[in-house]
C-alpha cells in the first residue's frame, strides 16, 4: 500500500471507520467496564468489528485504544498493563485487515486536567502518552489519531509524544467543538482557528474535528478548518446527538442522511471522512458509496 | 473601591492569593463573615456562572475562579460555624454508577457551594445504594445525579426507584443533568428537575429549598 499521506497528497479522499463504543456496547460491554480490557479478554470481538468496517469499505480502520493512555487506564487500575493492552488492540485489527486498509491507532484524552486547573503535571501527562504511543510504534501502525481533544495543551503533549516515541508515523489530531452563540469552541475555550494553528504548530500532519453534535455542525466546522489551514483535513462526526427511547439509545442520523450530507465535506475538500459515536458499518458503507460515486 | 468589591473581582479572575488576602482583610476590617460570603464570594461566583452559561468564558476560567473561591471559603468557614449560621440546604452529588465523567458534576458542586449550599460530593461511579445511604445519613435535601453516557443514564432511574423502596422519596428532591440528558427523560424517570447546566441546577435547588 502507498503510504497514507502520499495517497492524500495525490488527491484521494479516504473513508475512515465508524464508532467503536457503540459496537462494543451492542456486543455486551457493560457501563463502567473498561472498553480497552476487551483487547486482552475478547480480542475476537475487536477483530470482528475491524472486519465489519473493512467490509463496509473503510480505507482506515481504528484500534480500540481511545482510553489506552496510562493515565486513563489508571482509572480502572490497569495502567501497569498499558503496553500489553495497546499491543493487543493493534494485533487484533491487523489480523482482520492485513494490509487491505490503513491501521489507525486511536488516542483519546487522559480524562485528567493539567495543572493548575487539575492535578496532573505536563511531565506526567506526556509520560502517559509516551507509554501508549511507544506500544503503537512497537507493533507498527499506519497512522496515530489523537482525538476528541478539548484542551490544546493536552493535544500538543500527545502530538509531541508521537514525534518522540513514534517518529515518522503520520499523526492526525482532532478536537471536539460546541456550537456557541459566538462560534465553535471546545469546552476549554479553543476556537477552530486556535485549534488549526496550535495543532499544526505541534506537528500534526492531518487536523480536524470528531464527535460533536451531528453532521450539519461538522460541515460548518470543516469550512472553518479549511479557511485556517493548508494541512489535510479529517472529519469524523457523530450520528447526531443520542436520544433515549425507553432504555435504549438511538442516534438520529441515518446512514443515508449522513452520506448525503458528506457530499458537502467533499466539496469543501475534506481528505478523510469517517464516523464517531453512533455511526455503524452501514453508515460507513453509505459514505463509501457516495465517495465512489463522486469518483473522489 | 471597597474590600468586598475587590475581593469579588479577584475571585472572578481566579486570583486565589489575592482572594485569601482580601478575605482576611475584610474579616480584620470587621465585616460579618456572612456578608463577605454572600456579597463577595457568592455574588462573584454567580457572575462567573452567568458568563459561563452565555459562553463568554470557558471551563478553565470557571475552575480557576472556583479555586479562588475556596481560598476565601477556607478562611470563612470556621467563623461561619462559630456564628452558628444555619446552612440553607444540603445536596448530595455524584456521577452515576458506571460513569467516570465528572466535569459537569464538579461544576454543579462549585456553583452550589458558591450559592451557599452544603455539598457532599460522592465522586464518580456512585451506586444507587451509596447515593441513598449518604443522603439519609447526611440528612440531605437534594440528590444531584450526573451522567455523560447514554449507557449509564438508566442508573438514575434505579436511584429514584430505590428511594421509593426505602420510603424516603418524599423527603428528597432529585435533580439530574449531563450531556445526553433531556427534560423528557428526566420526567420519564420521575426526577424533580432536569438541569441543562450548573446555573439551572442552582436555580432548581433554590426553588426546592424555598418551597420547604
Amino acid at each position: 500500500m502507498r503510504p497514507l499521506l502520499e495517497r492524500i497528497r495525490g488527491g484521494a479522499t479516504l473513508v475512515g471507520d465508524g464508532a467503536m463504543g457503540t459496537m462494543l456496547f451492542e456486543r455486551g460491554l457493560q457501563p463502567g467496564e473498561c472498553p480497552e480490557r476487551w483487547n486482552l479478554e475478547r480480542p475476537e470481538v475487536l477483530e470482528e468489528i475491524a472486519r465489519l468496517y473493512l467490509e463496509a469499505g473503510a480505507d482506515i480502520v481504528c484500534t480500540n485504544t481511545f482510553g489506552g493512555s496510562a493515565l486513563k487506564l489508571k482509572q480502572y487500575e490497569l495502567d501497569s498493563r498499558t503496553e500489553e493492552i495497546n499491543a493487543a488492540a493493534i494485533r487484533a485489527v491487523r489480523k482482520a485487515i492485513g494490509d487491505r486498509a490503513y491501521l489507525s491507532a486511536s488516542c483519546g484524552p487522559s480524562g485528567q486536567m493539567l495543572q493548575p486547573l487539575g492535578d496532573v503535571s505536563q511531565e506526567e501527562m506526556s509520560e502517559s502518552y509516551v507509554r501508549q504511543i511507544t506500544a503503537f510504534a512497537h507493533e507498527g501502525v499506519d497512522l496515530i489519531c489523537i482525538e476528541t481533544m478539548t484542551d490544546l495543551n493536552e493535544a500538543t503533549l500527545a502530538i509531541k509524544a508521537v514525534k518522540a516515541a513514534a517518529p515518522g508515523v503520520p499523526v492526525a489530531a482532532t478536537m471536539t467543538f460546541d456550537d456557541t452563540p459566538n462560534g465553535f469552541y471546545t469546552i476549554m475555550g479553543v476556537s477552530t482557528e486556535q485549534a488549526a494553528e496550535g495543532l499544526s504548530e505541534a506537528g500534526a500532519d492531518i487536523i480536524g474535528s470528531n464527535c460533536g453534535n451531528g453532521i450539519e455542525n461538522m460541515i460548518k466546522i470543516a469550512r472553518e478548518f479549511k479557511r485556517h489551514t493548508s494541512l489535510p483535513i479529517i472529519i469524523q462526526s457523530n450520528a447526531g446527538l443520542p436520544e433515549m427511547h425507553g432504555d435504549s439509545v438511538v442516534y438520529a442520523e441515518t446512514p443515508e442522511f449522513m452520506a448525503d450530507k458528506c457530499r458537502d465535506l467533499l466539496d469543501i475538500g475534506v481528505n478523510i471522512i469517517g464516523g464517531c459515536c453512533g455511526t455503524t458499518p452501514e453508515h460507513i458503507a453509505a459514505i463509501r458509496a457516495m465517495v465512489n460515486e463522486r469518483g473522489a | 473601591m471597597d474590600t468586598l468589591q475587590r475581593l469579588s473581582e479577584n475571585m472572578q479572575k481566579g486570583n486565589a492569593d489575592q482572594v485569601a488576602r482580601l478575605t482576611q482583610q475584610a474579616i480584620d476590617e470587621g465585616c460579618e463573615p456572612k456578608t463577605i460570603l454572600d456579597d463577595a464570594l457568592v455574588g462573584g461566583m454567580a457572575v462567573v456562572g452567568e458568563k459561563f452559561k452565555k459562553h463568554e468564558i470557558f471551563l478553565p476560567h470557571v475552575l480557576l475562579a472556583a479555586k479562588a473561591m475556596h481560598a476565601g471559603m477556607d478562611l470563612l468557614k470556621p467563623l461561619l460555624v462559630k456564628d452558628g449560621i444555619p446552612t440553607i440546604g444540603k445536596v448530595v452529588t455524584g456521577t452515576v454508577q458506571g460513569d467516570l465523567h465528572d466535569i459537569g458534576k464538579n461544576l454543579v458542586g462549585i456553583m452550589l457551594k458558591g450559592a451557599g449550599f452544603d455539598v457532599i460530593d460522592l465522586g464518580r461511579d456512585v451506586s444507587p445504594e451509596k447515593f441513598l445511604d449518604a443522603a439519609v445519613s447526611e440528612k440531605a435535601n437534594v440528590i444531584g445525579m450526573s451522567a455523560l453516557l447514554t449507557t449509564t443514564m438508566p442508573v438514575m432511574k434505579k436511584v429514584i426507584a430505590l428511594a421509593h423502596e426505602r420510603n424516603v422519596r418524599n423527603q428528597l428532591k432529585f435533580i439530574v443533568g449531563g450531556a445526553p440528558m433531556s427534560k423528557e427523560y428526566a420526567q420519564e424517570i420521575g426526577a424533580d428537575a432536569y438541569c441543562y447546566d450548573a446555573v439551572s441546577a442552582v436555580e432548581s435547588v433554590k426553588r426546592f429549598m424555598g418551597a420547604h
